[in-house]
């Protein structure tokens, strides 16, 4: 039985609208922070802040000892060594940081090593067709200021990606695969092997958006297989302005930065600069130390719970959500239910409501104290693809209780009462 | 603040019946066109404004969005279609007054300009939905000025 955690995240505990208890189910947005994150956070602010990696003082040390341990921390979780981490602001910078590189790379920056990440004219980039604008963008304007042919693995009706002929795709011009791990709005999880083994094949390098599959469901790189991952604090329940890239530790060496200044360099004389190896030449200027410090708690938070534990839990809000989901009238669900069985879907329902805008939706749910997210949810071309603008979703999180995924279906069901009564 | 106070049956009415529906060609002598777009939701509008000397002579508009900006868009051609210039700027200033209100209502000579429009004074409680139902407003205002432009420029 998994345990009942909302005594160990305050904010569960406020009301909001009309003074109804909140029933938190915009996770997949932001997650909130448990006490042991936020008095990571606090303890490290008031007791050993001072400059990370520089200066002999006994505050300096304490704090790089401080983010180095949440760099274990968070490495562990994703199954990697602490120095194949690299901070970040987020998995957006995460990702532009890949895309960037290869973009220095493609000017000529990084010598021969660097020769992998090369695109230009007659090369392909690939993307899918679902993914969220953070993992779209980056390799459009990549494409775009390199001559490269941006493609996608498209989906089918029901949102699914369409992994059955990834060749036509992924060719032998391909120079790297960027696709979600789990998709903000199907929920459905990626099949990833099929599309790691045509990447390898024709030597395309791979960047895996984990955003939200690594605060849900068991993530070791290893076992994926991937060259690149980036993953965010805010949506494992750690605090917002930082995230990680993973990297393989000979791929982050060669892959030249993009962000430039103190802190990342060997040697910079009037002319010249050289880097330090990663994740330190990607690391320019003062770090977000006690957001990372954050971070780390909140991967020790996951960890200790066990991440089988939880994505068995959000499985089972999984099938309260979405069998619930699709099972009110006039109510689309959007994605197959899936089996949380097979841990094939996230603890998350994005839904249609005919004839209801989703903004309509979402201030009925907030009018009932229930927090959904409405929109495109950064997903403009899926939405598009599925003749929608856009949907009502609620996602779930460890602290998640099988009340809050029955309200959430229980109000689309009044949903189309309180319109239809009207309209 | 309840769900009934901001879906009022007035704007349930107007978002069903959608006034000034249809993007048809405009006559008037001075003509304006806008596409506007809530990037938040995708939601947009495309309208048409068309000025005959000092008078606002006709809207059009399509689009797609929620009730609150759908009805809003309607209240729109409504309350300005037919009336005068000096009238339709002093509405949608009206309006974005109401919409910064914080659900307070507006004097009485500014709810009398804005009729059926007040009934979105329960919008401007929700800071995420004032967008919405500002979407045709803006809408309107920027195709008015290039009306307006064309129309001295057919004078001139």
């Amino acid at each position: 039985m998994f345990p009942d955690l909302r005594g160990d995240f305050p904010i569960l505990t406020r009301t909001v609208r009309n003074g109804r208890p909140l029933v938190y189910l915009d996770s997949g947005a932001t997650s909130q922070r448990p006490l042991a994150v936020l008095e990571a956070e606090s303890a490290f602010v008031r007791e050993h802040n001072g400059a990370v990696a520089r200066g002999a003082h006994l505050l300096a040390e304490e704090a790089t000892e401080a983010f180095e341990t949440a760099r274990a921390d968070v490495a562990r979780l994703v199954g990697a060594p602490a120095e194949e981490i690299v901070w970040t602001s987020g998995a957006t910078a995460a990702l532009n940081l890949v895309a960037n590189g290869m973009l220095q790379a493609s000017l000529g920056a990084g010598g021969a090593a660097a020769e992998r990440f090369r695109v230009g004219p007659g090369d392909r980039i690939v993307v899918t067709e679902l993914e969220h604008h953070a993992n779209l963008i980056p390799w459009q304007q990549l494409a775009a200021r390199t001559g490269a042919e941006l493609a996608w693995i498209p989906v089918d009706d029901a949102g699914v990606l369409v992994l059955d002929d990834l060749a036509s795709v992924i060719t032998p011009a391909t120079k790297v695969v960027a696709f979600s791990h789990a998709s903000n709005v199907t929920g459905v999880v990626t099949d990833v092997a099929p599309i790691v083994a045509r990447a390898r094949e024709v030597g395309a390098l791979t960047v895996l958006d984990g955003c939200q599959s690594v605060p849900h469901i068991p993530v070791d790189v290893a076992a994926l297989g991937v060259d690149f991952m980036a993953f965010s604090g805010h949506k494992m329940l750690g605090p917002t302005g930082v995230g990680a890239l993973w990297g393989r530790k000979a791929l982050l060496d060669a892959l030249p930065p993009s962000m430039f200044g103190g802190g990342a360099i060997a040697v910079v004389t009037m002319e010249t600069t050289t880097w330090l190896e990663a994740p330190t030449r990607f690391e320019p200027g003062t770090q977000p130390v006690a957001q990372a410090v954050g971070m780390g708690a909140a991967a020790r938070y996951l960890m200790d719970l066990g991440m089988e534990n939880v994505a068995r839990h959000e499985a089972r809000l999984a099938q309260i959500l979405r069998e619930g989901a699709s099972s009110v009238p006039g109510v689309r669900l959007i994605g197959p239910v899936g089996d949380p069985d097979r841990f094939d879907v996230l603890g998350l329902a994005a839904v249609a409501v005919e004839g209801v805008h989703a903004h309509d939706v979402g201030q009925v749910l907030d009018d009932r104290g229930i927090t959904a997210r409405v929109g495109h949810h950064c997903a403009q071309p899926l939405h598009r693809r599925l003749g929608l603008t856009g949907s009502t979703r609620a996602s779930a999180h460890v602290y998640t209780t099988e009340d809050d995924a029955r309200a959430f279906v229980e109000a689309l069901a009044g949903v189309r009462e309180f319109f239809g009564a009207t309209l | 603040m309840s769900l009934e106070a901001m879906y009022q049956q007035v704007i349930m009415d107007h978002a069903r019946e959608g006034h000034g529906r249809g993007l048809i060609d405009l006559t008037a002598a001075g003509r304006g066109e806008s596409h506007q777009v809530n990037p938040t939701c995708g939601d947009e509008v495309t309208m048409r404004v068309g000025v005959d000397g000092d008078t606002v002579a006709a809207i059009a508009w399509e689009g797609h969005g929620c009730s609150i900006s759908q009805a809003s868009i309607s209240v729109l051609t409504e309350l300005i279609e037919g009336e005068s210039l000096d009238t339709a700027d002093a509405t949608v200033e009206a309006f974005r007054a109401l919409m910064q209100s914080k659900g307070e209502h507006l004097d009485e000579e500014r709810e009398d300009l804005l009729g059926d429009a007040t009934a979105f004074v329960g919008v401007g409680k929700y800071p995420a939905r004032i967008k919405c139902a500002l979407l045709g407003w803006m809408a309107f205002r920027d195709a008015l000025i290039q009306a307006r432009g064309s129309a001295e420029g057919a004078t001139a």
